[in-house]
Order: C-alpha cells, then structure tokens, then sequence
C-alpha cells in the first residue's frame, strides 16, 4: 500500500482525492443501512395524529403495518371517497385482516412471533367506527400489541 | 475490491468514481423516507372468553369516560375539556387528598374509556395520549422520590416496582353508534 501510496504523490502535488469514493460510499451505505425501503406504495391519504407520550417502535422486523384512510385524489374516480384499509399493497376488506396476521406472524421465528407488532398508521380525520373494526379484527387474530402511529407534538393547539 | 480503487492508475480514470458514488448516494437519500416509527403503545383485551377475568370493581375506583360523535367528552359524568382531562385523571389516581369519591389506590383504579363510532381518530388518540401522560407523569413522580431517577432511566427491577404501583389499566367498552359516521 505504501509503495503505491509514495507513488502517487510524485504524480501530482494536489491533495489525493483518491479515497473520496470510498467515502461517498461509506457514506452511501449508512444511509442503506439507516433506512427503511418501503415497498408498498401507499395509496391512501395518511395523517397521522399528533402527539406527546410516544415510543419508538425499535424492532423493525417485528412491526406490520394497517393503514387505513381516504385514498389518494387521483385513486378516488375508482375507489370512491370512503375510508379504506390497506394491507402491503392492496385494499383489503375486514374479512381479510385475520389471514394476513396469521401470514405476518409466519414470516417471524417462531420465538419472535408473541413480539409482534401491529402498527395502525390511521389519517386523523377517520372516524371511530372503522378503527374499532380493525381492532376487533386485531383482536380476534390474536395481535394484540398495537401502536397507534402518530408525529410528535410539544403543546396543545400547535 | 478496496485496493483496486485506490490505486490511482494511468489506464482507468477513477476519478469519476466518486461522482458515480454521490449519484447513487442521492438517488437513495430521494427515494427512500428517513420516516421513524413512533407511536403510543397499546395493548388490546384478549377476545378469548377463558382469558377474561371478572373483577368486580367499586365504583369509585372507575374513571369514566365516554366521547360522543362530535368529540366532546363526559369525565364522570361531566363534561370536560381535553386539555383538563390529564391532571384530573392523575389526581384520581393518586387521590393526594383521601377524597371518597376518587380511587381508593391507584392499583384498584380502572380506567373505563366508550367512544362512539362517529368519533374522530384524532381525538380518541389525543384522549389515550392524556391518560398515558398522567400514568407517565405520575410514575415518574414515584421514581424521583423512591430512587431520585426518572422512571426511563430505572432498572427493569426498580421499573418492575413502579409499574406495580401504577398499573395501566384502560378498558375500552364496545363503541355505540348514536351520532352516526
């Protein structure tokens, strides 16, 4: 290394760029690493409330999402402008939610299944009514570790 | 793969090598959301009829709140602003001055929570986020004056102990549908 190292510094006097790619790629792979590659397109219109008391959802790999919304303004002439649930990457029915807990909580090792997560990403406009579907459908499929997604939010009326 | 890129050779340009590298450096930073995962923790009453016991609770340990379709709320009864709903469910909690009609202590006291169908997300969650900042707040409060820590900063043993003093127990009635979606 060193030989080739003395060897460039006779070619130029300037400072030695050559390690300059090995950082841009450091660089490039921590942001790999660091985040998440989201697949499924979100098709719904998604907001999630805000608030203070929130955890961080640590484990990744233990977390499904349900998202459920209005779908997106372009969507709206084929799905309509009632609020939807969306599992990966299709709207999905109530029916539907049971199996794909169950087909979730296969993709886990066995030891991790009773960690898994279940994270509702729900837009704050939605009502009630739809969310306590999904809860009881939750419930019925034995997925009983929830968040409700939200941002943070430091005081009231912000 | 490491020496041969650092070698400056006459034959390959390895200069564009790292615009290459920053091309894909920003292709990643646009496509991918730097999104972190937050969110208030729940955990939900098993559906099982074996797995559910039945306690009988005395009334006065039972904090009732119920939201209506136009998201106004009735604490006990009464009605309530959101932003008054964390220090009053702390004070029935920790009942600091012995009143009867508040919970005997914060381990018998329940939290009972009814919504209603046309209630909105956003305030159901502000609501859950109330009654977990008063249990947050209140175990922290023990903590300082047991092991002069916050209760994030405890050891599981010592996390054990504060939890047992203040257990969360939220129980959420079946929604009703009066006011409609």
């Amino acid at each position: 290394m060193s030989k080739f190292g003395k060897k460039q510094n006779e070619a130029s006097p300037q400072i030695n760029t050559s390690s300059l790619p090995d950082i841009i790629f450091i660089l490039l792979f921590f942001f790999m690493m660091v985040v998440v590659m989201r697949t499924e397109e979100i098709q719904l219109e998604i907001k999630v409330p805000q608030a203070t008391e929130l955890q961080k959802l640590k484990k990744k790999h233990l977390v499904s999402y349900v998202y459920i919304g209005v779908p997106k303004a372009k969507l709206r002439a084929k799905w309509g402008n009632a609020p939807r649930i969306q599992l990966n990457d299709v709207f999905k029915s109530f029916t539907e939610i049971g199996p794909w807990v169950e087909n979730e909580r296969k993709k886990l090792p066995e030891k991790l299944r009773p960690y898994m997560t279940v994270s509702l990403r729900v837009d704050r406009d939605i009502k009630m009514g739809i969310v306590t579907d999904v809860k009881l459908e939750l419930r019925k499929a034995n997925a009983l570790k929830i968040n409700y997604s939200a941002t943070k939010r430091s005081k009231f009326g912000e | 793969m490491a020496k041969g890129k650092s070698r400056p050779s006459r034959d390959v340009n390895g200069g564009s090598l790292a615009d290459i590298a920053f091309l894909m450096l920003l292709f990643f930073l646009m496509t991918t959301t730097m999104d972190i995962d937050k969110g208030l923790n729940v955990k939900l009453p098993p559906l099982d009829p074996d797995a559910i016991i039945e306690v009988d609770v005395e009334q006065r340990n039972v904090w009732s709140i119920a939201i209506d379709s136009r998201d106004r709320m009735l604490v006990e009864d009464k009605l309530m602003r959101i932003e008054a709903l964390r220090e009053a469910t702390k004070e029935f909690l920790a009942n600091p001055f012995q009143r009867l009609d508040l919970a005997i202590s914060p381990e018998d006291a329940v939290v009972s929570l009814k919504n209603d169908r046309g209630t909105s997300y956003d305030f159901y969650v502000q609501v859950q986020n109330e009654l977990k900042a008063a249990y947050n707040e209140l175990r922290d409060d023990e903590s300082l004056k047991r092991y002069g820590k916050k209760y994030g900063e405890l050891v599981i043993e010592q996390k054990r102990i504060i939890k047992d003093i203040y257990p969360i127990r939220i129980s959420e009635a079946e929604p009703e549908d009066l006011g409609g979606e």
